[in-house]
């Protein structure tokens, strides 16, 4: 999902003379134009503006009138799904209002000084490349507490909160310290990708224990078919999500909380080890190929799409994207993670569904129950059905897309989520810290490239981990 | 003129002056008051004093940097350096002389457009197009190459140890052309007649290239290693497009200061940032003062 960087200057000549001619007039009083700038200024929270009387339609409070800005990531989402589906359905609400929309796939570069200067818009979709931090937009007190939303009657059925209508976990994905800040809306699972009509036509199927796992992926490389793939150069977070979601099937859903928590030896605990261990012998039993380190997500997707790559690990958006390149017939098809040995805590179902798409109200917006009340819209069957029509993906309102026909790769993901049960985890350091992250990715890419081995990726990972936990500039959050 | 010399003087000083301030000054300032605090860039900075250097000074991946800056600073303008010469004085005095007057080998006027051209291009599009050169499988245009001659491919920018020098390449193949022109002048300006004693005194090629265009382009030759120094501090699109991970990867193999602040700066530390800038600001201001003091020398003034 990520783009080429492009060039987005838009300052232009004129305006750049303009300034210039009005610098010029103010023979430069140095501190007030030094003060003046990136940094803004300390204005006190307004209170969450933009009241007006509740109601039963308007249980939020919304000021009917009331101008409402919505900034949209135009990726690989686009932006349709906003302007023919979810702004009709406010507008159809709040007949009065109007809606301002955007569109940009520069979030942080066009929103970063307007939540600097105090005038952020009313509602953005947080997403790209070029976010803003999550954290420290909520370390900053940036955001307004979904509370009242998630507490708030549905649009459907009154009689039920929206938050009993979606489905389980979603408040919490985007919940910091126990606060709900922002609404993730599209359903994600994680698993291995395959081709369903490669493996029928080669008579394969995908066993849910290792060491046939291991027979199998034996088997594909003497077809002379690379078994398993990652993109090295861009998303080794792929493959860090495969050896967390196996670890925490060998040592149960906590393996991952103590991890996201900071506890002490988090990393080091046998069961991340046994799953580093695990996938980190690919490399040396030759079912990866070496150039994979040193290529984006899209080459070695497009591998896949050729029939070069087996398996390849990713969410379900990874249909969607490839539309373009995927050959008629190629049938996406999505696999849980094998079973290590017969003592893991997890069965072989257990897979990493969470919720993706981050979208936030503003605390200082001027309109800030109109940010929520376009939420509720969206979380409305009309509003998540809509969506899906669009753009091809789940979202987290319940039955929204109940006897939509997915494609076969996000049906099968879907099958496989509901497979699963309540054996389903998930991770959420990478979104919190982001020094851990980088760091991950790093050794992630050491590990399975063959560079260190468990022990050094568990070592390695822990200490970062003790640095983040002692620097108290990073605010820290639990689950 | 003497009425009114100031305000005139004035008035034309006062656009640029304030521009310099506005986009240059005052970003700078704001860069050393910022290295001080703790910034998120939303919520105002935290003035936290020294905290931002003292981490610096532990910091693994600023002295991976630093090191690397160092090796930059050696093989970047002395690669370009001599391969620019090489190039510039073949095209200008490489050739056979003729009546006396010597000239540069056959065909120099398309070969100095052939090594103008990547001076044309963006940086970025030279990093997309070094992309595909240096790309780890058949479909690299280095690697295909090898692959179909049955060799094994090399895995330019994924191996640690010569990932650096793969970066260092791409920096090279677009400055030459930059230098080969500069050179190109400054041979030009050498008066021929020297040449032309010179070769009738029975000096050959080399003789003429050490002891006649070498000392008399070294003014040139000191500017092109300022600026190829400057150019060694910064390094930030090629590894930006380039790198494992597009932040100086494989392991920090990469790293420049300019990645680490962009790095630092997506991860919301934008104070930590601004003091790796402060370094990098007074790495770069040392570098041109010592190279412009250590190799200053008499110049030459043709009459």
């Amino acid at each position: 999902m990520s783009q080429l960087p492009d060039s987005t200057s838009d300052l232009s000549r004129r305006s750049l003379l303009r300034g210039a001619a009005a610098a010029g007039l103010l023979v430069i009083p140095t501190t007030s134009l030094l003060s003046a700038c990136a940094t803004g200024g300390d204005d006190t929270p307004d209170t969450p503006a933009g009241g007006g009387e509740k109601s039963d339609k308007n249980p939020l409070g919304v000021k009917e009138d009331a101008q409402l800005e919505v900034v949209i990531f135009n990726g690989g989402y686009g932006e349709k799904y906003a302007t023919d589906v979810h702004e009709p359905l406010y507008k159809k609400a709040f007949p009065n209002a109007t809606v301002k929309h955007s569109s940009t796939q520069e979030i942080s570069t066009i929103l970063q000084p307007r939540f600097a200067a105090g005038d952020p818009p009313d509602f953005v979709n947080n997403s790209g490349t070029k976010l803003m931090d999550f954290g420290a937009l909520v370390a900053d007190q940036q955001l307004a507490d979904l509370t009242p939303l998630w507490d708030a009657p549905s649009v459907d059925d009154p009689s039920k909160k929206v938050r009993d209508t979606v489905v389980a976990g979603t408040v919490d994905v985007g919940s910091f310290n126990g606060k709900p800040f922002v609404l993730y809306y599209v359903s994600t699972v994680f698993g291995l990708w395959y081709s369903g009509k490669l493996f029928k036509d080669k008579g394969w199927t995908v066993p849910d224990n290792w060491d046939a796992f291991l027979t199998l992926l034996g088997d594909i490389k003497k077809e002379g078919i690379i078994p398993y793939a990652y993109a090295g150069k861009n998303a080794p977070y792929y493959q860090y999500n495969v050896i967390l979601t196996h670890a925490a099937k060998i040592g149960g859903g906590d393996v991952l909380k103590n991890i996201d928590n900071l506890e002490d030896g988090a990393w080091k605990v046998d069961a991340v080890k046994q799953a580093a261990e695990a996938w980190g012998s690919l490399i040396g039993k030759g079912l990866m190929d070496k150039s994979h380190e040193g290529l984006i997500h899209t080459e070695v997707q497009l591998q896949q799409n050729q029939n070069k790559v087996a398996f390849y690990p990713s969410g379900d958006w990874l249909e969607g994207e490839q539309a373009k390149t995927t050959p008629p017939g190629f049938e996406y098809q999505m696999a849980t993670l094998p079973s290590l040995s017969s003592s893991d805590k997890m069965p072989a179902g257990t897979l990493r569904a969470t919720a993706g798409e981050g979208y936030v109200v503003p605390a200082k917006g001027k309109n800030v129950a109109g940010g929520m009340e376009y939420m509720r819209q969206m979380l409305s069957k009309e509003g998540g059905r809509g969506f899906t029509e669009v753009v091809k993906a789940p979202t987290v309102v319940l039955g929204a897309s109940e006897g939509y026909a997915f494609p076969p790769g996000v049906a099968s993901s879907q099958k496989a989520l509901a497979a699963a049960g309540a054996n389903v985890v998930n991770l959420f350091f990478d979104g919190w810290y982001k020094d851990l992250e980088s760091e991950a990715r790093v050794a992630t890419n050491e590990l399975m490239f063959g560079r260190i081995n468990a022990d050094q990726f568990c070592e390695r990972m822990q200490k970062k981990a003790d640095e983040v936990k002692k620097d108290d500039a990073v605010t820290k959050f639990k689950r | 003129m003497r009425q009114g010399k100031y305000p005139f003087v004035i008035g034309f000083l006062a656009a640029p002056v304030a521009l310099y301030c506005v986009f240059v000054v005052s970003p700078v300032v704001q860069a050393f008051q910022l290295s001080f605090t703790q910034w998120r860039g939303f919520a105002p900075p935290k003035w936290i004093g020294l905290d931002n250097y003292r981490r610096l000074v532990e910091d693994g991946n600023f002295w991976k940097a630093i090191s690397h800056h160092a090796i930059l600073l050696v093989a970047l303008p002395l690669i370009t350096i001599v391969i620019s010469l090489f190039f510039s004085f073949l095209l200008n005095v490489g050739g056979r002389s003729r009546g006396g007057v010597t000239t540069g080998i056959w065909g120099s006027k398309f070969y100095r457009v052939v090594f103008f051209l990547p001076q044309v291009l963006a940086v970025a599009i030279i990093a997309v197009l070094f992309q595909t050169v240096y790309r780890p499988n058949e479909s690299g245009l280095i690697n295909g190459v090898l692959m179909k001659l049955g060799l094994d491919p090399v895995f330019f920018l994924v191996d640690k140890n010569i990932a650096l020098w793969s970066i260092i390449g791409v920096l090279v193949w677009q400055a030459v052309g930059f230098y080969v022109v500069l050179f190109s002048a400054g041979m030009s300006s050498i008066p021929s007649d020297i040449y032309e004693a010179a070769a009738l005194d029975g000096a050959g090629k080399f003789t003429l290239f050490f002891r006649v265009t070498l000392p008399l382009l070294w003014s040139t030759l000191q500017v092109a290693w300022v600026y190829l120094g400057i150019a060694a501090f910064d390094a930030f699109a090629v590894v930006n497009v380039l790198s494992i991970g597009n932040n100086g990867g494989p392991d920090g193999a990469t790293t420049v200061l300019a990645i680490e602040i962009y790095r630092n700066m997506q991860e919301s530390k934008l104070g930590y940032a601004s003091a790796m800038g402060v370094a990098l600001f007074f790495l770069s201001i040392t570098f041109a003062a010592l190279t412009l003091r250590v190799s200053r020398r008499e110049t030459v003034e043709y009459s």
